[in-house]
C-alpha cells in the first residue's frame, strides 16, 4: 500500500472521532461531509482511473434514494433497504455501462448527463410507485432521540465512506486498477494486447454507482422526504467532479481532502451569500480550472520545483 | 384531421428546435466544446426580447437585431477571455467550465429577475389562421419563418463568406487550416460568438412562444443535446433534420403515450441513437 493511500486510510478512521467533538451542527456537516466524500472518491474509479468523463452521479445517488426510499415505505428494514440500493445501482450501473462506455470523450459525456434525465422523468411519471413531482416521504427508521438519530446516520455514513476508501485502494492495487489506468493511457492498445476493456469498464462503472447509490439510500433514510428535482440534481453530478478538480485528478487522497475543502467553501458560501451562492460555486469552477487545473495537490511539487516532476 | 394537425405542429416546432439546437451545434463542431451556457443564453434572449416590449414597446421583430450583435459580443468575449485558456484541454475540463460559468449567469437571472414565469404577450394579439381543420397561431408561425431565415443565414455565412469559409476549415482539420494562414483563435472566437449570437436570437423568438423563466434554460440545453445527437453535428441540415425528427417523437409521443412521457422518450431515442448511429442522420462517419 503506497503512503498516500494509507494517510487515506487514516483520515476516514480519524473522522470517526467527529461526534466527540461538536453537537448537532458538526454532526449533520459530518454526515455530508462523509456523502461528498462517497461521491468523489466513487468519481474518481471511473473519471480518475479510467478517464472517461462521466456526469452519472447524480442518477445513481437518485437511483439508490428512491430504490431505499421505497423499500423503506413498503415496511423493509434499513438493514436491507440500503445494501439493495447499492446491489441494484451495481448491477444497472454494469449493464448500462457495457451500452454506454463503448462511447468516448464528448459522447459518453452526453449519454451519461442524459442518464439524468431519463430516469428523473421516469420517476416522475411512476406516481404510483414513487409519488412523482409530490416525492417520497420516507418513514422513521427509529425512535430514539434527535440526537441519537443523527449520531446513527452519521456512523452510517461514516461506514459507507470507510466501504468505499477501502473499495478504492483495493481496485487501486489490483488488476482491475492496472487494467483501468491502461484504458486511460490507450484504450485502443490495451484492447489489442487482450485486455477485456468492455468488462474492465463497466466493472469500474458499477463500483462507482454502488457506493453513491448505497449513499443515496443512507441519504433518503437521514432526511425523510425525497423528491425527484433534489435527488436527481445535475449538480450531485458536477460537485464530485469539482472535488476530484480540486484535490487533483486521480489521487484517492486528494480527491476526499477536495470533498472536504470544497464542503467547507460550499458551508462557508451557503451561510453568507445564501442568494447568490450557486454563482459563487460557479465562479469557484471558473477560477479553479483556469488558474489551478491539477488540484491541490500540484501545489506540493510546485512549491518543491526542485524535485524532479512526474511525467 | 388530427394525425395533419400532429404534422404540422411538429414542423413548426422543429424549425424552432433546429433554431436552439444549431448555435450548440456549431460550436460542438468547430470548438469541440460542449457548451452548456447555450441554455442560459436562450433564456437570456428571452429576457431581453421581454425588457424591450414592456419598456420600450419594440416588437420582438426588431428585437432579433439587436440581440443578434448583442450576443456576438457576449459570446466572442467569453471565448477570448476565458474559454480560450481551456480550449485544448479534456472534455471534463471544457465541459465543467461551461457549467460553472452556466450557474454564474443562471443565478444571476435568478437574482435579478426572480423565478418567476413570466409571458411576452403581444397586444393586440396575431390570432390564429385555419386551413381545413389545422389551426395554427400566426406568431408561431412568424416564429418558425424567422427560425428558419436565421438558419439560412448561417448556412449562407458559412458557405458563401470567407470567414464562413474559414470556420468550416477549422472544424474540419485545425492544423491544417492554421498552416493555410487561418488565425484559429481568432476563428474560434467568431464561432462561439455566432453560437451565442443564434442563441440570443432563438430566445427571442421562443419568448414569443413559451413562458420565460430562468428555471427553463435545462428544459432548452436538453432539447439542444437531442437535435445535434439526431441530426449529426456541426452540419446546418443535420440540425433541421434532428429538430423536425424530434418534434414529430415528442408530438406522436405526447399523442399516444401521454404528453408525460414525451422528455423520456426524446432522450431515451438520444441513447440509442448515441449508441447505434453517433454520427446522427446526416453525419458522415468519422467527421467529428
Amino acid at each position: 500500500m503506497t503512503r498516500s493511500n494509507f494517510i487515506l486510510l487514516a483520515l476516514v478512521v480519524g473522522i470517526a472521532a467527529l461526534p466527540m467533538f461538536g453537537g448537532s451542527y458538526a454532526l449533520r456537516l459530518g454526515t455530508i461531509a462523509c456523502m461528498y466524500g462517497i461521491l468523489a472518491l466513487s468519481w474518481n474509479v471511473v473519471g480518475g482511473l479510467a478517464g472517461y468523463p462521466s456526469f452519472a452521479t447524480a442518477a445513481f445517488f437518485g437511483f439508490g434514494a428512491y430504490t431505499a426510499g421505497v423499500l423503506l415505505g413498503k415496511g423493509v428494514p434499513l438493514a436491507v433497504s440500503v445494501p439493495a440500493a447499492g446491489v441494484f445501482s451495481f448491477v444497472l450501473a454494469c449493464l448500462l455501462g457495457a451500452a454506454l462506455l463503448r462511447l468516448r470523450g464528448h459522447y459518453f459525456a452526453i449519454a451519461s448527463l442524459s442518464l439524468i434525465e431519463v430516469f428523473r422523468e421516469l420517476v416522475n411519471n411512476a406516481t404510483d410507485l414513487t409519488g412523482g413531482g409530490m416525492g417520497l416521504n420516507i418513514p422513521l427508521t427509529s425512535t430514539a432521540g434527535v440526537m441519537a438519530d443523527a449520531t446513527f446516520f452519521f456512523y452510517l455514513m461514516w461506514g459507507l465512506l470507510g466501504g468505499t476508501a477501502l473499495m478504492v485502494v483495493v481496485v487501486a492495487g489490483s488488476k482491475l486498477g492496472f487494467g483501468l489506468a491502461c484504458i486511460r493511457q490507450n484504450e485502443t492498445a490495451a484492447n489489442m494486447i487482450g485486455l477485456n476493456t468492455t468488462l474492465y469498464k463497466s466493472v469500474a462503472f458499477g463500483l462507482s454507482a454502488c457506493f453513491v447509490g448505497a449513499a443515496g439510500g443512507v441519504y433518503a433514510a437521514w432526511v425523510h422526504y425525497i423528491d425527484p428535482s433534489d435527488v436527481f440534481d445535475i449538480l450531485y453530478s458536477v460537485k464530485p467532479i469539482v472535488m476530484a478538480l480540486i484535490g487533483g485528478l486521480g489521487s484517492p487522497l486528494g480527491v476526499l481532502i477536495g470533498a472536504f475543502v470544497y464542503l467547507g467553501l460550499e458551508e462557508v458560501v451557503w451561510r453568507n451569500y445564501i442568494q447568490i451562492h450557486s454563482g459563487v460555486l460557479g465562479v469557484l469552477i471558473v477560477v479553479l480550472l483556469l488558474f489551478l487545473p491539477h488540484g491541490l495537490m500540484s501545489l506540493r511539487s510546485r512549491l518543491l520545483a526542485w524535485r524532479p516532476k512526474r511525467v | 384531421m388530427l394525425a395533419a394537425q400532429v404534422l404540422i405542429n411538429a414542423l413548426v416546432l422543429g424549425c424552432l428546435y433546429a433554431c436552439i439546437a444549431i448555435g450548440f451545434s456549431l460550436v460542438w463542431g468547430v470548438l469541440n466544446v460542449i457548451n452548456l451556457i447555450h441554455g442560459s443564453f436562450i433564456v437570456l434572449g428571452a429576457y431581453l426580447a421581454w425588457g424591450l416590449y414592456q419598456s420600450l414597446h419594440i416588437s420582438p421583430w426588431y428585437a432579433l437585431g439587436i440581440a443578434a450583435p448583442a450576443f456576438f459580443v457576449l459570446g466572442y468575449v467569453i471565448q477570448r477571455l476565458i474559454l480560450n485558456r481551456v480550449i485544448t484541454a479534456p472534455v471534463l475540463v471544457t465541459l465543467t467550465l461551461t457549467f460553472g460559468l452556466d450557474l454564474i449567469l443562471n443565478n444571476a437571472m435568478i437574482y435579478y429577475f426572480k423565478a418567476d414565469y413570466r409571458k411576452l404577450t403581444l397586444t393586440p394579439p396575431m390570432g390564429s389562421v385555419s386551413l381545413f381543420d389545422v389551426v395554427v397561431p400566426i406568431d408561431r408561425l412568424i416564429a418558425t419563418a424567422s427560425a428558419l431565415a436565421l438558419t439560412g443565414i448561417l448556412y449562407l455565412i458559412l458557405r458563401r463568406l470567407r470567414v464562413g469559409r474559414a470556420i468550416i476549415a477549422v472544424r474540419l482539420d485545425r492544423d491544417a487550416a492554421m498552416l493555410m494562414g487561418v488565425n484559429v483563435n481568432s476563428i474560434y472566437a467568431i464561432a462561439f460568438g455566432l453560437g451565442a449570437a443564434l442563441a440570443g436570437c432563438a430566445g427571442v423568438l421562443m419568448a414569443l412562444i413559451f413562458p420565460i423563466s430562468p428555471l427553463t434554460s435545462t428544459a432548452y440545453l436538453g432539447k439542444a443535446f437531442v437535435v445535434c445527437v439526431l441530426g449529426g453535428l456541426g452540419s446546418v441540415s443535420g440540425a433541421l433534420a434532428g429538430g423536425i425528427l424530434l418534434a414529430l417523437i415528442e408530438g406522436i409521443g405526447s399523442t399516444l403515450i401521454g404528453p408525460a412521457h414525451a422528455t423520456t422518450l426524446s432522450f431515451a431515442l438520444l441513447i440509442v441513437f448515441l449508441i447505434v448511429r453517433p454520427q446522427g442522420l446526416l453525419g458522415r462517419k468519422g467527421f467529428e
